[in-house]
């Protein structure tokens, strides 16, 4: 027994499940952003042709499980499981999408962590052998959230400085227990895995802004790679990329002051997804945010760069604020979480 | 050159009055439905107390046309309720004022909202 568990919140995947593929579609501001060449898709307009932005922001989540499923030859209804979630009440874009794609299917929310949360339970379930394919996918629609979390857009409301933009956008990774150095497949990836998680615990610092959702998150990844530090012992100069979700500038900045304050330097190693979505002079605020920020961000871009070698050792750690629009309301403060994964590139 | 001077003064308070809104917007983390609530009262009181009424005849539409005027509205309709019907004309008075504003309102909230579909800002 607990073989696999290593220290008090992590977990080892020692059969090293591969990350075979990823998928990213992005909507259109994002597509303008310093990324946007390196999404499979980026959409003109993000009604995409449907009556709502609710069927849009579905129709990328089915769309980018299908691209991927394409590029490593997998059918949908053939995936060992589909994983993954969005922003929306009950998860209807995931499960909508889920309906059409006919593939087994969990559910998960962990607000923008859904990312994160996805690679580690779809690495559980390869490196268990319950899975030989996983499809991990997370996505979200600035326009659905802002009728959900904020105001509807028919409303012309004004957004606070300390605001993040939510990415529409949907990315999708499949893991594998295939060895990936043996496919032929021209899309995939033949030398990232994913070698280790650790399951993030609820902060909560009592913030209660919900326009300032990178500040509440912040105190969680922090806490969650001091933890994955602790468990596996390791230095973090054994890692030369931390990536986080959607902290944006505000988060990032707390982020690295409370790493620094418990003597670990990030500074040098870190990056932002919610940084890294948009150009400055797009004047997003403070970044962007959503699930699908780090889903595009990492399908899309970063897992490119590790697969040409640019990175060794990264940790993913998306960051999830879970509040609902019900509880900002009443007053409650928000609770944050972050799930981060150890992904390694092998020779 | 006065109809010029009532166009600086209504422009003048007018703007004041959102200057007060966009303030509150940027600096406190009141929602824009609080703001709303917040300006509709204040005009109300302001009626009540008199400070609201020398502000409209200085101000014209600069002090009628933001929420403040109408809460200036309901009130003034509600004491002219009074002078008219007694007691019950401060439950019709106010309404009856802004019924206009109200049906305008709606007419022309349904008419925009059923020829335009709205877009996700670029």
């Amino acid at each position: 027994m607990d073989t696999k568990r290593c220290g008090l919140q992590s977990l080892t995947f020692p059969s090293r499940p591969c990350i075979l593929t990823s998928a990213s579609i992005s909507g259109p501001i994002e597509g303008q952003g310093p990324l946007g060449t390196h999404f499979d898709m980026v959409l003109d307009d993000d009604l995409w042709g449907e009556d709502t932005w609710e069927h849009a922001e579905r129709k990328m989540y089915e769309r980018a499980v299908r691209i991927a499923c394409d590029k490593c030859d997998v059918l949908p209804e053939n995936l060992g499981c589909l994983l993954g979630g969005d922003l929306l009440n009950q998860l209807i874009s995931a499960n909508f999408a889920a309906r059409a794609l006919k593939s087994p299917y969990l559910g998960l929310y962990g607000a923008c962590s859904t990312m994160a949360e996805s690679l580690l339970v779809g690495s559980v379930l390869v490196d268990g052998e319950y899975a030989k394919n996983v499809a991990c996918c997370a996505c979200s629609h600035f326009s659905t959230a802002e009728r959900q979390y904020r105001f509807p857009l028919e409303l012309g409301g004004q957004t606070t400085p300390s605001a993040q933009h939510t990415v529409t956008g949907a990315g999708c990774c499949i893991l594998s227990a295939n060895d990936c150095k043996n496919t032929s497949l021209p899309q995939t990836y033949k030398h990232l895995h994913t070698a280790g998680a650790t399951i993030g615990k609820v902060k909560d610092m009592g913030i209660t802004d919900a326009n300032n959702m990178g500040a509440a998150m912040a105190p969680a990844a922090a806490d969650t790679l001091t933890q994955l530090l602790t468990d596996f012992n390791e230095d973090i100069s054994a890692f030369d990329l931390i990536i986080t979700g959607d902290l944006g500038s505000f988060g990032t900045d707390l982020f690295r002051e409370l790493m620094r304050e418990a003597n670990i330097n990030v500074d040098d190693v870190h990056v932002d997804c919610g940084n890294m979505i948009y150009f400055e002079r797009q004047k997003m605020d403070c970044g962007g945010s959503g699930c699908g920020c780090s889903a595009i961000t990492l399908s899309g871009y970063l897992l490119k760069r590790m697969e040409a070698g640019d990175f060794k050792r990264a940790i993913f750690m998306a960051t999830g604020a879970l509040l609902s629009p019900d509880t900002t309301l009443q007053g409650d403060s928000i609770p944050s979480i972050a799930h981060a994964v150890i992904i390694e590139r092998s020779e | 050159m006065s109809s010029f001077t009532d166009y600086l003064l209504a422009f003048l308070i007018g703007g004041a009055l959102c200057v007060i809104g966009q303030l509150l917007l940027s600096l406190t983390r009141l929602t824009a439905a609080r703001i709303l609530v917040i300006f509709v009262t204040a005009g109300v009181i302001l009626t009540a107390v008199g400070l609201y009424g020398p502000l409209v005849e200085v101000g014209k539409a600069g002090a009628t046309v933001p929420l403040t005027g109408f809460g200036y509205s309901l009130c003034k309709g509600a004491f002219e309720g009074v002078d008219k019907d007694g007691l019950l004309g401060a439950f019709t008075g106010g309404i009856k004022a802004t019924a206009g504003g109200v049906t305008a309102a709606i007419v022309f909230g349904y008419l925009v909202s059923v020829i335009f579909t709205p877009k996700t800002k670029k």
